[in-house]
């Protein structure tokens, strides 16, 4: 499907979207974040809930959609007792549930919202492929369930899940924000690796590498 | 007692006493069809409508409503079950996600409910009971020996059907 070096390619647009990303995040929360560098992951589907605590764990997730040039997802999620901790980072109030005010709400998803924006604007701007992204929905579910959208999606091309997976992570209280980006399809990606120039052909491979 | 597990785009097949349980569907939909009087069960994952949205001629069958549903038969059959008796008992389809977006495929839970349906009907299998659709996640639970099939939530309570 993708080679070690093409793979090695889209961990490295996923770095540069995520660092502006983490920047962004950083700048709203006037708090140091530490960013992992990006995965390439290929999973069997259930394989996937397991990083974030396994599929009936209770997570919050915001999602937004891309579409335009390119067709992902994008979906974050946290666990219950990270999500009231950045809570406490942006509204400066303690919450023991995940019962949330529509305000609270609304500020997670804004959260989503700013880091999705820079890590596409950094995207688009490295590839000149025109992206427009949706405005943020948010779930707070079993991860299984929460996980099974954007997975079935991709579901119509692979047996396995395709994603770029990475993590935010904001120092003091050790706020662990998970980043997905799963593409609709193969074509996504290769489209991707094409405009930087790593594939120079459309589904053919191997003439692909052989002109590299 | 056994507990067998069926994950996303699988199938699997028990008898009683065993359970068999999917955690977490979301868009997905627990298919479970039961021969009551051989107590044998059958569970299936689907995460999508229709094996004509593949864009890979080799896919696992067990994703698609309309060719996992044959094969759960198929299997059923195999186990010694009467596929003239089977009913179901079906579960999730849920939008966990409000998106507007022209692309169809994202209404993808109720779709998945549409599409077992009428897979069902045109083998005419009855539909006894059902919990689809909604915003939140369900985990079933379906004993083999009482034929009741538990729904579990966050938040919206626990069913049995």
């Amino acid at each position: 499907m993708f080679s070690t070096f093409e793979l090695d390619a889209l961990k490295e647009v996923g770095n540069i979207g995520a660092g502006n990303a983490a920047t962004a995040l950083s700048m709203l929360l006037s708090q140091k974040v530490q960013m992992k560098i990006p995965e390439i992951k290929v999973l069997p589907f259930d394989e996937v809930s397991k990083s974030v605590g396994g599929p009936e764990n209770l997570v919050t997730g915001i999602f937004l959609r891309v579409e335009g040039d390119l067709g992902f997802n994008i979906l974050f999620i946290m666990q219950a007792g990270d999500t009231t901790n950045l809570l406490k980072i942006i509204l400066h109030e303690s919450k023991e549930t995940l019962e949330l005010t529509a305000m609270e709400e609304s500020a997670l998803k804004e959260i989503g919202n700013i880091i999705a924006s820079a890590f596409i604007a950094a995207l688009s701007d490295f590839t000149k492929l025109a992206l427009r992204i949706s405005v943020p929905s948010l779930a707070i579910d079993m991860a299984g369930a929460i996980l099974s959208f954007p997975l079935s999606l991709y579901g119509c091309m692979g047996d396995t899940a395709f994603l770029m997976e990475t993590e935010f992570e904001e120092g003091l209280d050790g706020v662990k924000i998970h980043f997905y980006l799963i593409p609709d399809d193969d074509k996504s990606f290769s489209t991707l690796l094409k405009t930087i120039g790593v594939r120079s052909s459309d589904g053919n491979n191997s003439r692909g590498d052989g002109g590299i | 007692m056994e507990i067998i597990r069926v994950g996303m785009g699988e199938y699997k097949t028990a008898k009683a006493p065993a359970l068999l349980v999917s955690l977490g569907l979301g868009s997905c939909v627990g298919v479970v069809l039961y021969d009551s009087t051989r107590k044998i069960g059958g569970l299936a994952h689907v995460m999508l409508p229709d094996s004509s949205l593949s864009s890979k001629k080799d896919f696992n069958p067990g994703k698609f409503a309309d060719t996992a549903i044959d094969l759960l038969v198929a299997e059923l059959e195999k186990a010694g079950a009467n596929s003239k008796k089977l009913i179901a008992k079906i579960a999730g389809g849920a939008q966990m996600f409000q998106i507007k977006s022209d692309n169809n495929i994202m209404k993808i839970g109720k779709r998945n409910v549409e599409a077992v349906k009428k897979k069902l009907a045109k083998i005419k299998i009855d539909i006894v009971a059902e919990d689809v659709e909604g915003n939140y996640g369900r985990t079933i639970e379906f004993c083999c020996d009482t034929g009741k099939l538990t729904v579990k939530t966050i938040g919206h309570g626990i069913k049995i059907l």
